[in-house]
């Protein structure tokens, strides 16, 4: 993991102080609300509907087990003993006050943690899949990317007020984990021509409002010339990007009104500029920030050893956590495991400090101290040997953690809605419960196989819900919460958005909807189809025809 | 008359930001002075001004872009950039483009908007004088240009990234 030298502590340090001056002069009144505004959001923090609301940047989603107790301990001491893992790989804290927050932000600066660009009409954190550097089918390991990125990105002076947010995902698997094609740039590490790996850029992708796929900008770009790429794009955005209105403001609607054409002709105009400037990446960075992501000193051990296999012809329970829950590893012996914070009766992502302390130890314990966020609001313990997995889930089910229903209907993606933000159309959390009510039984849920359900609470698409499975986005109808739902969304390679369904529904129907849209799915499916397969093939009819037969 | 700090310290401001101009007439009726005129006003009277008695710099509005000056640039010994409102970001990219590709080496000024919490940030994109909004405390205006000891990326004021620096 990427480890801070002198610059990067005096930067943040700096940043703390700076952040602490200006509440001061808020909270003295020689700062306007609008004035505090976009300095409070770049550091993470929002006035929400009960509290102020802080989110916490997790770069690309990895997390020590210093870090994670740091976290437990603010939970414990400026929260109300809880945080919530966001679908970008964050964590935020919803019950802090705003005079605590630089004394929150210089704990956080002592673990190489902060807040910076979380929020705000800047470039945010950067994602990426939460199993590079153990995956299987991984061209090269994204993180050094990441890093490279996060340093251009943070406090870049010429990017701090764009039109709207901006973010950015890299991606080195084969299968994309990341939800790369919907970022406003979308980076895939692919082997160009002579073999040699670079990079391919999408610009213009988004959820939100107006749900689009990323359009390739560069087909391919080498390595060198990563940051100067970047540049080129946010410049041509921050000039022309619309500022007249909020809702037309991203990048998506820019490339969309120019044309792609046209707009990767801009682009290439300010390249040609900057390329091979002083922005130019060199191969001593290059492998200096390699050098943070190195293999840890994993054991020689063997695939399949005979004790698992022992364990899980025993126990059936741990079977099927195993069967949904360990993912394959690059490394033999290893295996990656999956950690579902989806409990019902709890909202999907959130964690309390017990959990994160206890998450610290089983890091240190069973792999070598790291953790992972992924967009799904899952922990991932990346390096996990084969011979432990039955110790370690033995310890999950002590803790409550070892619920198997990853990937399946019940692992749901939701945002915090309208019980925490202020943003909000309708409440999500209760939703996202109450679906999880209605499926508690493992078998049926297993039997339905893969599944995502994807919530948000308003048009901002926090939940993600246009690439979910089956989508629900919280609607205002004549001041009632309504829920629209869409099918057919999908995040992996070939992302595609979901259609609507039909009119909204009302909160206590949507169980019945959902147990509708599974039965027709079940009905329809050819052999171990999915959800998502079967409706590519059989299309939105037969959904709508049982859904709102009664109606008519 | 707003405060002017320039390259770090306090300054007497000379010149006069003409908001809106109808012709050339209005600077012909105040002749020697240092004027700072729309860029709209500099093309369609720019020549006709070429023997005014006195000083023409220019200012341009967000939305407009820097390489509508063209060959000209170099003339003006003072190039303004407005800040309609502070969270409008695009003269950072103007004034960024001034000195880096089209090496400008006058004085690039923030007028406007300019608060006390944005001066690093314009300061590292190549502002070097400020024209700050009549309510800003000047000594802690003053302060702002050390917010950071040092930047990550390539900028006007350190134009080696850290990468290459460390
Ligand atoms: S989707 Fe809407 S309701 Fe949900 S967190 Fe985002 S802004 Fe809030």
């Amino acid at each position: 993991m990427y480890q801070y030298d002198q610059y990067d502590h005096q930067m943040l340090a700096e940043r703390v102080a700076q952040f602490r001056d200006q509440t001061d002069r808020y909270l003295d009144n020689k700062l306007s609300d609008s004035e505090f505004l976009p300095l409070r959001l770049q550091n993470g923090l929002y006035i929400q509907r009960l509290a102020p609301m802080l989110r916490i940047a997790v770069p690309y989603g990895l997390l020590s087990s210093r870090q994670l107790r740091k976290l437990a301990f603010i939970a414990r001491h400026y929260d109300k003993g809880y945080g919530h893992f966001t679908t970008r790989q964050n964590i935020q804290f919803n019950w802090p006050a705003l005079e605590d927050v630089p004394d929150l932000l210089a704990h956080l600066a002592e673990v190489e943690m902060h807040a910076i660009q979380t929020s705000g009409n800047c470039i945010r954190n950067t994602t990426t899949d939460q199993f590079a550097g153990a995956a299987v089918d991984e061209l090269e390991d994204s993180r050094p990317y990441c890093e490279i990125i996060r340093q251009w990105s943070t406090f870049h002076p010429e990017f701090a007020y764009l039109p709207r947010k901006f973010k950015i995902a890299v991606c080195g698997t084969a299968i994309d984990q990341a939800a790369t094609q919907v970022h406003d740039i979308g980076v895939y590490l692919i082997k160009g021509p002579d073999k040699v790996t670079g990079f391919r850029i999408l610009a213009g992708g988004g959820l939100g409002r107006t749900p689009v796929i990323g359009q390739e900008v560069f087909e391919f770009v080498e390595k060198q010339h990563l940051l100067t790429a970047l540049e080129a794009i946010l410049r041509v955005y921050n000039r022309e990007g619309r500022r007249d209105n909020k809702y037309k403001a991203r990048i998506k609607i820019l490339v969309k009104e120019t044309g792609v054409d046209a707009f990767k002709a801009k682009v290439m105009a300010e390249w040609q500029k900057i390329k091979d400037g002083a922005q130019t990446l060199t191969e001593d960075e290059i492998q200096r920030c390699k050098s943070f992501f190195t293999d840890p000193a994993y054991l020689e051990r063997s695939d399949n050893p005979e004790q698992l296999s022992q364990q899980l012809k025993q126990d059936a329970l741990f079977q099927s956590w195993h069967s949904r829950n360990v993912h394959p590893h690059k490394q033999t012996g290893y295996a990656i495991v999956s950690v579902a914070f989806k409990e019902t009766g709890v909202a999907p992502g959130d964690v309390t400090d017990t959990q994160l302390d206890y998450l610290a130890d089983l890091a240190d314990e069973y792999s070598f101290g790291e953790v992972r966020i992924s967009h799904r609001q899952n922990v991932v313990f990346a390096d996990v040997e084969q011979e432990k997995l039955f110790d370690l889930w033995q310890q999950l089910k002590r803790h409550s953690l070892a619920s198997k229903n990853l990937g399946l209907l019940t692992d749901m993606i939701c945002c915090p809605g309208g019980d925490f933000c202020a943003l909000a159309n309708a409440k999500s959390i209760p939703i996202a419960e109450s679906i999880q009510r209605a499926f508690d039984n493992f078998d049926e849920l297993t039997e339905i196989g893969e599944l995502n359900i994807n919530i948000s609470g308003c048009m901002n698409a926090c939940g993600h819900h246009h690439v979910g499975n089956i989508g629900i986005l919280g609607v205002d109808k004549k001041g009632a919460e309504f829920y629209q739902i869409s099918l057919g969304g999908s995040s992996r390679n070939e992302a595609s958005l979901g259609k609507i369904l039909g009119p909204a529904f009302a909160q206590d129907e949507i169980p019945a909807v959902i147990k509708t849209l599974v039965g027709v799915y079940k009905t329809n499916r050819i052999d171990n189809e999915s959800f998502l397969a079967t409706f590519q093939r059989i299309g939105m009819e037969p959904f709508k025809e049982k859904i709102y037969a009664n109606a008519d | 008359m707003p405060t002017l700090i320039k390259n770090g310290s306090l300054e007497h401001d000379r010149w006069t930001v003409l908001k809106e101009a109808t012709g050339p007439e209005v600077l012909r009726a105040v002749p020697n002075k240092r004027f700072i005129v729309p860029l709209k006003f500099w093309k369609d009277y720019g020549q006709e001004l070429s023997d005014y008695q006195g000083e023409i710099a220019i200012w341009l509005d967000s939305h407009e872009n820097v390489s509508e000056l063209g060959d000209a640039l170099q003339t003006f010994p003072l190039i303004a950039l407005n800040f309609p409102v502070f969270s409008d970001g695009r003269s950072y990219t103007n004034a960024r483009e001034l000195r880096e590709n089209l090496h400008y080496s006058g004085e690039i000024r923030a007028i406007g908007d300019v608060l006390r919490d944005q001066l690093f940030y314009m300061s590292r994109c190549g502002f070097n004088a400020f024209a700050l909004r009549h309510d800003q405390d000047v000594e802690l205006c003053l302060q702002a240009f050390t917010d950071f000891s040092t930047g990550y990326q390539s900028s006007i004021a350190e134009p080696l990234p850290l990468f290459k620096r460390r």
